[in-house]
């Protein structure tokens, strides 16, 4: 993009600012508006599982129903409880917002088409990805209040326990590919599996992986069945309790943007991200950005369906499953994937 | 010009955010300070072309770190008066190490400026050039010219976190954890019993 506005007669460093900016803005406003249409197919999917309707009434089918809840919220007053250490209060949204929008920089939508396309992209997710944290447990501090310091305090705890996990998982990936950079990483899953299928997930040593990656998602984005930090049954509503209006908002669309997130991730690490499914010509006549919003949309299916039909952890199974299931399993893939590279490929 | 824009603007703040870490007078706002500072360090590492670097200072010490910090200051229940009352007490020392640190400093800085010393023992491989990506470049100077020290820290770092939980560890007997293998191997038969006992008999459980 930076040559069409050199072409137009600027700089190049001017140029690259503008096309950065505009980046930001081609990938981030999309992004809210997939943010809103998820939460209604959220809705719609949890719903049709329990055999009601779910949102019917704003627009046809529904469809604006989360625009109107936007607007709702958005009129409503924005309550600062009196104990609250006022300036925190306000930043701790703001950090969970940001963040869920940043490690988009390194997503892929199509061949070269990526905003940053940094030598260590993984890595930086990862950096990003352990920032999350932040919103929650400032949250639950500065509110000054019981339940939502108990949901900080559990949201710091999980959040450590399973990016050691996936840390690990990501590194049988790389180790795999051959590369942080997720463009290569994509590149590499081309016909990875048999010449014909592409994604890194029909691999016998890296499908286990990717089950850890979908169950490890799930507790890093705090979605049921690992949602303990917003627990309604013991924690009100976990660190949000305090929160009204938009602040609340910016939580809600910030888990949403996390949740799409972690659906990309899967998509681009396991399932061949932008390329089709199956190395065959005519599938690559629709383009790349396509197949990794179908792939996005399938995996908030499963995520979805997660959600309907599991029940919640309890805290200390949430930590077994973390430090002594995951851990040590992909603890040994990360040995036996570099042990059979190194007598495959290198050896 | 946008480079130099940006590395005063991380500067900058990594200065004012390390001087306020020691000003504010609640500590936790001291940690928060703490960890945009060390976010600054990281921007200022991209700007010096080490990526690499960058991404495990945020990873390592503003993802883990100072997490478990911002825990455990929340957690303590801080009497402010009484950490103020200690300071002209303390201040000697704190003076102390403040000069050994500006020695260090000027130390550190002279000795780069004389030129670098070989650390590696003879005939090991050299590094790759650093025109290849950071990683791979990081990668060969730590698994080949230094893979022996690499490795030596490497195990003692494991020692001292196998020492770490030896010494914490307590085997608490009032406990009753959760075994999930023997739940899953307990059967209906095993549990329940079909009986019909006389009447006014009972049952012998």
């Amino acid at each position: 993009m930076t040559q069409t506005f050199v072409n137009w007669g600027m700089t190049y460093d001017w140029a690259w600012f503008v096309a950065t900016i505009a980046g930001i803005l081609l990938i981030a406003l999309p992004l809210m508006l997939a943010v809103a249409m998820i939460i209604y197919a959220d809705r719609k999917i949890w719903a049709a599982m329990a055999l009601r309707r779910g949102p019917n009434v704003v627009g046809p089918f529904g469809l604006l129903q989360s625009f109107a809840d936007g607007l709702k919220v958005f009129l409503q007053e924005t309550i600062i409880p009196s104990a609250a250490n006022k300036g925190l209060f306000l930043i701790a949204p703001i950090i969970t917002f940001t963040v869920a929008l940043m490690a988009w920089a390194v997503i892929p939508f199509n061949s070269g088409a990526v905003l940053a396309d940094i030598n260590v992209g993984l890595l930086y997710v990862l950096a990003i990805s352990s920032l999350g944290v932040y919103g929650v447990v400032i949250a639950g501090w500065a509110s000054n209040s019981k339940y939502p310091f108990f949901s900080a305090m559990r949201a710091a705890a999980q959040m450590i326990s399973y990016e050691v996990s996936i840390g690990f998982i990501l590194i049988c990936v790389v180790l795999w590919a051959g590369s942080f950079n997720l463009n290569a990483i994509v590149e590499a899953q081309r016909g990875a599996g048999l010449g014909i299928v592409n994604g890194f997930w029909f691999n016998l040593l890296l499908f286990p992986m990717w089950v850890m990656f979908l169950i490890s998602s799930m507790a890093e984005t705090a979605r049921a069945p690992f949602d303990l930090t917003e627990a309604e049954s013991e924690l009100v509503a976990g660190y949000q309790t305090e929160y009204s209006s938009m602040s609340f908002a910016l939580y809600w669309l910030g888990e949403y943007a996390n949740v799409l997130l972690m659906c990309a991730l899967n998509a681009t690490l396991f399932w061949g991200g932008w390329l089709p499914p199956l190395e065959i010509e005519f599938l690559y006549w629709i383009p790349g950005f396509v197949w990794l919003c179908l792939k996005i949309l399938f995996f908030f299916f499963i995520f979805s369906w997660v959600k309907a039909t599991v029940p919640r952890y309890r805290y200390d199974q949430l930590m077994r499953l973390g430090w002594k299931v995951f851990l040590p399993l992909s603890l040994l893939f990360v040995v036996l994937v570099s042990g059979w590279l190194m007598f495959t490929r290198y050896g | 010009m946008i480079q130099v824009l940006a590395f005063y603007l991380f500067a900058t703040l990594a200065i004012l955010s390390a001087v306020l870490v020691i000003m504010s007078r609640n500590p936790v706002h001291s940690v928060l300070w703490l960890i945009l500072a060390f976010f600054n360090a990281a921007g200022l590492m991209v700007l010096a072309g080490a990526e690499f670097i960058a991404m495990l200072l945020v990873i390592v010490y503003v993802g883990a770190v100072a997490v478990l910090f911002l825990f455990v200051v929340m957690m303590l229940d801080i009497d402010f008066a009484e950490l103020r009352a200690g300071f002209v007490r303390n201040f000697p020392l704190g003076m102390l190490i403040a000069l050994v640190l500006l020695a260090e400093l000027v130390f550190g800085i002279g000795a780069w400026r004389a030129g670098s010393i070989d650390l590696a023992p003879a005939g090991a491989t050299e590094a790759a050039p650093m025109a290849a990506s950071n990683i791979a470049a990081i990668g060969q100077v730590l698994y080949g010219k230094y893979l022996f020290l690499f490795e030596s820290a490497g195990i003692i770092l494991l020692v001292a976190m196998v020492g770490a939980i030896v010494l914490t560890h307590r085997d608490r007997k009032d406990t009753r954890p959760q075994n999930i293998s023997k739940q899953n191997r307990r059967r209906p038969q095993d549990a329940t019993v079909n009986m019909r006992p006389e009447i006014g008999e009972g049952v012998q459980l």
